[in-house]
């Protein structure tokens, strides 16, 4: 699958986007925060408070408990700030 | 019922966007517009810019479903969101709703609504460019409290 960063997430991920593929127990968005975080200090860094990144899959919002089986693209970013 | 969305880099006409709304209509008999307006200071200090970051596709959809949850609350005949991206100097324009209906409160209530959603859920982000350097608006709590407002039933009885 696709992921794709924003905004300061972005920044400290240090990609806007990459193809992953995740082990089998990778289940839920919230796992597949906690597994990215584990993949180097830059992901640690942009994951270390995930409660505040927000996700969306398949440019749907979805919560952390959100299953990821069957995205084409995930996004993490920061709240938004528009309008 | 006309609709138009867009993103863009470059700055916007209201009057433009409402003439292209109503031509052509004389079942409209109330036109709402915000424009939202790039400030000189963010959080009581000075800014030189605003970057707006955005996720392109994704803004476009949620924009949309946004409208169409506006259409099924209240009698509207048209409704137009421009958001602009890229960076902006005080004193552009930022965001332009304009709502069309037939009497004015669901046109006045309508673009309240789409704003307070494109506050919180529109995939936007800005960064606010100093002359120390840049750093990410943080987002404020009392905005997801505006749109929290929303989620109570539909006021279908509005006019």
């Amino acid at each position: 699958m696709k992921l794709i960063y924003f905004a300061w997430v972005r920044e400290r991920v240090g990609k806007t986007e990459e193809e992953i593929d995740p082990p089998a127990e990778v289940a839920t968005v919230g796992d597949l925060m906690t597994w990215l975080a584990g993949r180097g200090e830059e992901y640690a860094y942009a994951f270390e408070n995930a409660k505040v990144i927000r996700a969306a899959i398949d440019r749907h919002h979805v919560r952390a408990d959100a299953a990821i089986a069957g995205a084409a693209e995930i996004a993490f970013f920061p709240p938004m700030t528009g309008g | 019922m006309t609709t138009t969305i867009r993103l863009q880099r470059e700055a916007f006409d209201v009057a433009a966007e409402v003439a292209a709304l109503t031509r052509g209509r004389t079942d409209i008999g109330a036109v709402v517009t915000f424009t939202g307006i790039c400030r000189a200071d963010e959080d009581g200090a000075p800014i030189a810019a605003l970057t707006l970051e955005h996720y392109p596709r994704m803004a476009e959809a949620e924009i949309a479903r946004h409208i169409e949850e506006a259409r099924a609350r209240w009698p509207l005949l048209g409704m137009t969101v421009v958001h602009r991206y890229g960076r902006l100097v005080p004193g552009e324009p930022i965001v332009l709703v304009v709502t069309a209906s037939s009497h004015r409160q669901a046109a006045f209530t309508a673009a309240e609504f789409l704003m307070d959603f494109l506050k919180t859920r529109a995939p936007f982000w800005k960064q606010v460019e100093t002359f120390a350097g840049t750093s990410w608006v943080e987002a404020k709590a009392a905005d997801d409290v505006a749109a929290d407002r929303w989620s109570a039933p539909p006021r279908r009885e509005v006019r």
